[in-house]
């Protein structure tokens, strides 16, 4: 018998609002533990929560972008489960009501579009970080009652390639809406994984496992293959899958029970009645739906059909927002589309990968990229020593225009120098001088890398090429 | 300057602008009274002396510097349930023993703003949870017309130390009757507002859907004078109203004339087991108001034989989630454990009272997966029906008068074994609370054995300005008010 896993997804993504979910307390990744906090998200006796407006705007405009409906009434309610990181022993959500209903995206998996369809998303409060050292549990509330979305997928995935790539566009989305930096390592983005097995052609779904609050892309792909693997496994060998919570050891590379479905928390549920329901007035809708940025598809399309760029670069450029903004960038100071895609697939990528940084650190400006494309489309330095201006600037910061000054990279257009070095490349080397003569084109590639080297790269290769054939040819 | 402490707050505040006495000789005679008096009565959890000096020295300062308010220099006693910054707020729970508050309730804001002095902290029912303050595990109040009756709850505190003369007036806090029902036992004027007419940011919540905070006052005026200064939008409160506050003391003068109000009279107050006593104390306050001008209408409120079945399951539910704050783990007690589990369940098991893990464990079986839509969806409907029920009544009439409790204050320890007893007590004042609206409680005569009887003037959604005026027609022109326990 052959199998099939189903896979959901509850994504947790942490919005950048400038204040917390329920109280005016800044979050600040990485500040000195308990530093923002206040009565209300200590859970101190007597406060009381406050909605913030900018979270209810980034929800729903996550909603919007995602392809949900928003529900024009949603409320919220107390889920009710004692643990140190919830400082209430209830977290705020939205059980029944919540603000963003269905929505669904088509994503590019593995060369094939496939369309993945959201159940929900809801907005609710973010938990304390609980730190456990030896003999003791610390826990730093400055993170306690951030806001925090829940996008929920259906059960509509089936492979850990299906899960990546869904994850990979929501991410996409939420960074190209200014909803979340989506930051993985500082926990603004959070995976539970659901994943059931069943025989292929059955019709109900196997039983759910559901595995908690992974956050590396990697680890998520390894669990889901591991657990599909050991459901198939169990179920192969006449077993039966329990219901159940595990989590995800990465040092071991599998999943482990955490709770099972006989110790399942009774959350018991209830209308929060310390806040109003959310009905926000369809003309802010219309003012938010009219606010929502270009997306990366859309850029894509913009980039072939008014910059001219080949689709493939035109993909490369937007799979990141900020590399797409930083092409946009360079643009505005450039005409030459080609050469800055060029640069930034080629250079850029190269040098961040090699030295593992991110593009907004880079020392070289758009503008800098576009004075040296300047420079090279004016013939003033060849393209190689463009790439390494690039470099160095890259690296140390700097003008391009001074940095060819002082370090004399601007190439030999000059005739009477280029024939000099011409006719010493001709007179020196006799065979390929033959064998070009004799019909072998490509030999004078030979005498040119020699014109080249003589003038130390300095020489305008298309000068050096025309003024070697006309002396070939004559 | 002796005596000060028998006077009202319009009376005082008349003595402090006319320069006849100031802020610290009213709080010095107030201490005074509290040392001669509080031995018995036992009002108070704490009294910060030197504070409450200080705070009268202000306000007399503020007064020389021109500063006009009716609560300027006026001592108030706040019920343990109100965040002070600085103070403690134990809700009379041994699980808050330690706490120090880190910020002012609104309401203390806004008395601090007004001027008024903040006397101290009364004793309650543990939480908020009781009729009684029997529940109390800070203290023992007595009620100061026979010290061995209880004072009623869970405000007992606030509603003794002002039927003592040891405060001028007290706030209260009023879930299910907490403010009206002590109020009535103590011969005192309690005003329970419209939900969202005061903001409950720093009232430790016993249910929020239910809470508010109000005065306990020594007439109806001063009731008026007192929530004026409380009232109003607060943006700290999600659930507080944005609606006008009209000026409510003023308002009230001497014409004691009801020409021209319709008063109902709802046949399913006077309840089966009510004191004949009680029942012809309100029937006569009626007659009285018949002839002050008003026309009696009947009412119909079919609903609110439910209210206590729909409190008991509303209210524990929201305090279930509400409680569960009290861990151990931030503030206040703690027993240690071997993980959190253990840490939780020793602090509670040793840090709340008998009713309130009762009531804890009620809301949370009410809560639980399966019995939800049995008890609190059904709750929530019938909820409906019962505000329904008013808002009939109010097409009628402008407000509605009745009996606060069945019986008057009892002897202490008489219903502390029959939980379900003591719940019955809030039969008549637990239907405001689950509507919304507002209501008075005004003495209106004494049983045979001395206890206070109370009158409730029930009004409409922001109608306190309504039964302020029908109560203070009725206090000038009848004398219960001024009758004074001997102790
Ligand atoms: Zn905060």
């Amino acid at each position: 018998m052959k199998y099939e896993a189903t896979i959901g997804l509850e994504t947790h993504v942490m919005q950048k609002t400038n204040s917390k979910m329920f109280c005016s307390c800044k979050y600040e990744y990485g500040a000195e533990p308990n530093t923002h906090v206040c009565p209300t998200c200590l859970g101190y006796p007597g406060a009381l929560p406050v909605m913030n407006e900018m979270a209810i705007e980034l929800c729903c405009k996550a909603g919007m972008l995602l392809g949900c409906e928003i529900n024009p009434y949603s409320k919220w309610d107390r889920k009710n489960y004692f643990y140190p990181d919830m400082a209430k022993n209830y977290q705020i959500t939205q059980a029944d009501e919540p603000l963003c209903i269905g929505g669904q995206v088509e994503v590019e998996v593995e060369g094939e579009m496939k369309t993945f369809t959201l159940e929900r998303i809801h907005q609710e409060e973010n938990a304390a970080k609980n730190t456990h050292v030896a003999g003791a549990s610390l826990v730093d509330y400055n993170r306690a009652g951030t806001a925090l979305m829940e996008i929920v997928s259906n059960p509509c995935m089936s492979s850990a390639e299906d899960a990546l790539a869904y994850m990979a566009y929501v991410k996409q989305i939420m960074q190209y809406g200014g909803i979340s930096n989506c930051d993985q390592e500082k926990g603004q983005m959070r995976s539970d994984v659901n994943i059931s097995v069943r025989p292929i052609g059955q019709k109900e779904l196997g039983e759910k496992v559901e595995i908690k609050n992974m956050n590396s892309f990697a680890f998520i792909k390894d669990a889901i293959e591991y657990e599909i693997d050991r459901q198939t496994t169990l179920l192969e060998s006449g077993g039966s899958v329990v219901q159940e919570t595990r989590g995800y050891d990465p040092d071991r590379g599998e999943t482990f029970t955490q709770r099972t479905k006989e110790n399942a928390h009774d959350y018991r549920y209830f209308p929060e009645p310390d806040l109003m329901p959310v009905q926000v007035p369809e003309e802010q809708l219309k003012q938010w739906r009219s606010e929502l940025p270009e997306l990366p598809a859309q850029r894509q399309v913009r980039y072939v059909e008014q910059l001219g760029l080949p689709e493939y670069d035109a993909g490369v450029l937007t799979a990141d927002m900020a590399t797409s903004d930083w092409f946009e960038q360079a643009m505005q100071h450039t005409k030459n589309a080609k050469a800055v895609s060029n640069f930034i697939m080629g250079e850029m990528m190269r040098l961040l990968s090699e030295q593992n940084v991110e593009i907004s650190e880079s020392k070289l400006t758009p503008e800098n990229l576009a004075e040296i494309i300047e420079l090279i489309d004016a013939k003033i330095i060849s393209t190689g020593a463009g790439k390494q201006v690039f470099e160095m600037i890259f690296n140390e910061g700097g003008e391009p225009k001074i940095i060819v000054e002082e370090k004399g990279m601007a190439q030999v257009s000059d005739d009477s120098a280029l024939e000099g070095w011409a006719d010493e490349a001709i007179a020196s080397n006799p065979q390929p001088v033959e064998e070009y003569k004799a019909g072998n084109p490509a030999s004078i590639n030979f005498l040119m890398g020699q014109v080249m080297k003589a003038s130390r790269g300095k020489a305008n290769p298309g000068a050096v090429m025309q003024m070697l054939k006309q002396k070939l040819d004559a | 300057m002796a005596e000060l402490h028998k006077l009202t707050i319009t009376e005082l505040s008349e003595k402090l602008s006319a320069g006849e006495c100031t802020s610290v000789d009213i709080v010095t005679d107030i201490l005074s009274s509290i040392d001669a008096r509080d031995g018995a009565v036992g009002a108070y959890l704490t009294v910060d002396r030197d504070d409450a000096l200080d705070q009268a020295k202000m306000a007399d300062e503020a007064r020389t510097a021109g500063k006009a308010s009716p609560m300027l220099g006026i001592p108030v006693a706040i019920k343990d349930l109100l965040n002070v910054k600085g103070q403690p707020c134990t809700c009379s729970s041994k699980v808050l023993e330690g706490y120090t508050a880190p910020y002012d309730a609104t309401v203390i804001a806004k008395l601090r703003e007004a001027g008024a002095v903040l006397l101290g902290r009364v004793n309650m029912d543990e939480f908020a949870m009781g009729s009684s303050t029997e529940n109390a595990a800070l203290g023992k109040t007595s009620n100061p017309w026979n010290l061995d009756h209880v004072p009623g709850g869970s405000s007992g505190g606030s509603a003794a130390c002002v039927a003592a003369d040891e405060a001028i007036a007290s706030l209260g806090s009023d879930t299910g009757g907490s403010i009206r029902q002590p109020a009535a036992f103590c011969g005192s004027v309690g005003m329970k507002p419209t939900y969202g007419r005061v903001s409950r940011y720093g009232l430790t919540a016993f249910a929020s859907s239910l809470d508010q905070i109000g005065p306990i006052t020594k007439t109806v005026k001063d009731s008026a004078i007192l929530l004026e200064t409380l009232c109003g939008l607060d943006p700290m409160d999600s659930s507080s109203i944005d609606v006008e506050v009209p000026a409510l003391g003023e308002q009230l003068t001497d014409d004691t004339s009801l020409e021209g109000m319709k008063l109902g009279l709802p046949k399913e107050y006077f309840v089966e087991g009510m004191d004949p006593e009680v029942e012809k104390a309100v029937r006569d306050a009626v007659e009285h108001c018949k002839s002050l001008g008003a026309e009696i209408v009947d009412v119909s409120l079919p609903n609110a034989k439910y209210a206590i079945a729909v409190y008991y399951i509303i209210a524990t539910a929201e305090a279930s989630a509400n409680l569960a704050r009290f861990d151990g783990i931030r503030y206040g007690m703690r027993l240690d454990g071997k993980d959190p589990a253990e840490l939780y369940a020793k602090t509670r098991s040793a840090g709340f009272g008998q009713e309130v893990k009762r009531r804890i464990i009620l809301g949370t079986y009410v809560l639980s997966s399966g019995y939800y839509d049995a008890y609190y969806l059904k709750a929530q409907k019938v909820r409906t029906l019962i505000r329904s029920d008013f808002t009939e009544a109010f097409k009628t009439c402008d407000a509605i008068l009745s009996p606060v409790t069945p019986t008057a204050a009892y002897k202490k320890g008489e219903k502390t074994d029959d939980p379900l007893k003591m719940y019955l007590d809030d039969i008549l004042t637990t239907p405001v609370n689950l509507a919304g609206n507002c209501a008075l409680s005004v003495p209106c005569g004494f049983t045979s054995a001395g206890m206070p009887i109370g009158l409730q003037i029930i009004g409409d959604d922001f109608q306190e300005e309504t039964i302020l005026k029908v109560g203070h027609a009725y206090e000038q022109t009848t004398e219960w008010h001024k009758e004074r326990p001997s102790l």
